[in-house]
């Protein structure tokens, strides 16, 4: 008996591709800044004008604010293109003036924090707003490489006005360090030497950390390029293993049909359930799946088709769990009496009762000559169902095939 | 009576020969061309105007639908049977909304498909037994429509429910007739009116039920 191993776990994306991932993405429209305000309103499902309150208010604690903002900005990626809703003019006049309150809640602050602090304000403001700019490029740089699916360098495929901007934005975090290390250039040159080299270091730091981030984001991408390659060798070895096998069978037993098609069907099946089949854990749980495993070995056993709809589908409870198997015997039934190559079932999941039917056009019998003893229909089916509160009709004459139509009401709660 | 003209559409040569063969054994029906992709479908349609194609809805270049789509946006006497290994709900109502006049499954026997041919050429619907359950499932999952619905198109009647379910278990159409105690004739008319409701429905749940599920 040939199986499948269970398929990878990415295997059924596309089944899950309902499920939405609520991460936190920065906006790549209607942003003012970094688009962080944006993507915490996204992610709290709040107005955007709410958080950017909430920063301007964090600009009062020296520092906090800003450097929040900042990490946010590093740390959170960039939403996709097409992503998040349009600012008003109203809302984006609205952030601007906030903005604005905020330099100005932050400079006030410092200031008051008096003493030493507040002659360093001017230089900070001045770094922090080139290393805004800087960023930003990055951004749209991203934006660039993204849309043109290129691996392009620092900057990109990029006009002038880039290599404007990075060099304004560069030029401000310079002159930032400069006038702080003027400010706190002391008479010891080795204390000054020493401070131009970590300004130095900041610098370049402030001004190449976007590059940083991305080189650790194509790394990201490049693992998962891997694993995408990884599970096509891992569907090839499935087909291997399993279709290409069955098929070498078949090509053994051309002169047995019956043998050819049971391991056509068996392994249609399988095939099936691998490709559209339902999650992992989800077996024997609910009707449709209950059926369809009876089916199936109902198909191996006797070399027939199983032709089976269900519409609606429920878990299988303790009342249902009689019916399916009821179902599954009126199926070996018409299997091994009607002498058809083919059974339909169709069952149906309404809200106050489960009907299954299962017919073929064969044989056909009299109902009323079959002898007490015969278990299968008197026992197993009829039995089964009447314990249960669930009914059973059979429809049947010589010639005129049979249909055995099994009904049981649903319970209480599994129906509330 | 004249024979239908069929026009076969699969990418697969060796079913193309296989469902020929199976075809030219019928005398209500002659094979008068075949294609193997979307743009020779178009071409070969265009060119031959048979009355029925039997199309394959899994082709590469956008597959039955999309000869469906350039097709009949050029006014066409001809009919669309299609034909599928799949059951795959979103592929079954994908093609039917595009077009199709029915939907037919690859292990159907030779003699059922002559049937369908000839039933879809005169106009009439065919369903298979999953499409049936799948328009039941669609049409009684949720009640929600997207504004602006037109409430006829967007619910069965009790009687097309009926059919629908016999169709579903089984019954060809002379049973159903004698099951509901109508003619034919009628239940011919259900099935139609029901191909044309899961056509034009713009029930937001016919798409969306049949994306989500993904189920043989």
């Amino acid at each position: 008996m040939l199986r499948f191993p269970p398929p990878p776990s990415n295997a059924r994306q596309p089944v899950q591709s309902t499920v939405t991932y609520t991460r936190l993405q920065r906006r790549r429209s209607n942003r003012i800044l970094g688009g962080v305000a944006g993507a915490i309103a996204d992610q709290l499902n709040l107005d955007v004008v709410w958080v950017r309150c909430a920063f301007t208010v964090l600009a009062a604690l020296p520092g906090i604010g800003v450097i929040t903002y900042g990490l946010l900005w590093l740390l959170v990626p960039q939403a996709p293109a097409g992503v998040g809703g349009r600012d008003t003019g109203k809302q984006r006049q609205q952030s601007l003036i906030l903005l604005v309150i905020g330099i100005g809640i932050g400079s006030l602050a410092v200031m008051f924090a008096g003493g030493t602090a507040s002659w360093i304000m001017l230089p900070i403001a001045i770094l922090v707003v080139g290393a805004a700019v800087v960023w930003r490029e990055a951004d749209s740089t991203q934006r660039r490489r993204w849309r043109d699916g290129a691996k392009a360098g620092l900057v990109g495929p990029a006009g002038w006005h880039t290599y404007v901007r990075i060099g304004v934005g560069a030029a401000l975090v310079i002159i930032g360090l400069v006038l702080l290390l003027l400010g706190s250039a002391g008479a010891n040159p080795l204390q000054t030497g020493l401070l131009a080299a970590l300004a130095t270091l900041v610098g370049a730091g402030v001004l190449t950390v976007p590059w940083w981030v991305r080189l650790v984001g194509d790394l990201d991408n490049e693992r998962a390029e891997r694993i995408r390659v990884q599970e096509r060798a891992d569907i090839a070895a499935h087909l291997h293993d399993s279709v290409l096998q069955t098929l070498a069978l078949i090509q053994k037993n051309p002169d047995q049909p019956r043998e050819v098609s049971r391991l056509a069907r068996s392994q249609e099946r399988q095939l099936r359930a691998w490709l559209y089949g339902q999650k992992e854990g989800m077996e024997n749980s609910t009707l449709s799946t209950l059926l369809a495993v009876s089916a199936g070995e109902v198909e191996d056993t006797f070399a027939i088709r199983v032709q089976q709809v269900v519409v609606g589908d429920c878990p299988v409870d303790d009342k249902l769990m009689p019916l399916a198997a009821a179902a599954r015997e009126a199926m070996v039934n018409a299997a091994k009496h009607a002498g058809v190559q083919e059974i339909s079932v169709y069952a149906e999941v309404e809200p106050d009762q489960v009907s299954i039917f299962v017919r073929d056009r064969g044989a056909g019998f009299d109902p009323d000559a079959v002898p007490e003893d015969r278990h299968g229909v008197a026992d197993s089916i009829k039995g089964r169902m009447t314990r249960h509160g669930g009914k059973v009709r059979i429809k049947t004459a010589p010639g005129e095939g049979t249909e055995v139509a099994l009904h049981m009401p649903r319970t209480k709660e599994a129906t509330s | 009576m004249e024979p239908v003209k069929v026009f076969l559409v699969d990418d697969h040569a060796l079913f193309r020969t296989g469902v020929r063969a199976e075809l030219d054994g019928a005398e209500e029906i002659t094979v008068i061309g075949e294609a193997g992709s979307v743009a020779e479908a178009v071409a070969g349609i265009r060119h031959f105007a048979p009355d029925v194609v039997l199309l394959d809805v899994h082709m590469p270049d956008g597959g039955g639908a999309e000869v469906l789509r350039q097709i009949r946006s050029t006014d066409s006497q001809t009919t669309f049977l299609a034909l599928s290994v799949s059951d795959d709900a979103e592929d079954v109502i994908q093609v039917i909304r595009a077009g199709a006049r029915g939907y037919v499954t690859k292990t159907i026997s030779g003699r059922e498909l002559v049937e369908a041919i000839q039933r879809v050429s005169e106009g009439d619907a065919v369903f298979s037994p999953r499409l049936a359950g799948f328009v039941l499932d669609a049409f009684s999952s949720g009640k929600a429509t997207v504004g602006g619905g037109d409430p006829e198109v967007d619910s069965l009647t009790p009687r097309e429910r009926d059919v629908l379910r016999l169709l579903a278990r089984g019954y060809a159409y002379k049973e159903i007739a004698s099951e509901l105690f109508i003619s034919v004739k009628t239940v011919e008319t259900h099935v139609s009116s029901v191909l044309r409701k899961t056509q034009m429905s713009n029930r937001y749940e016919l798409s969306r039920w049949a994306a989500d599920r993904r189920l043989v």
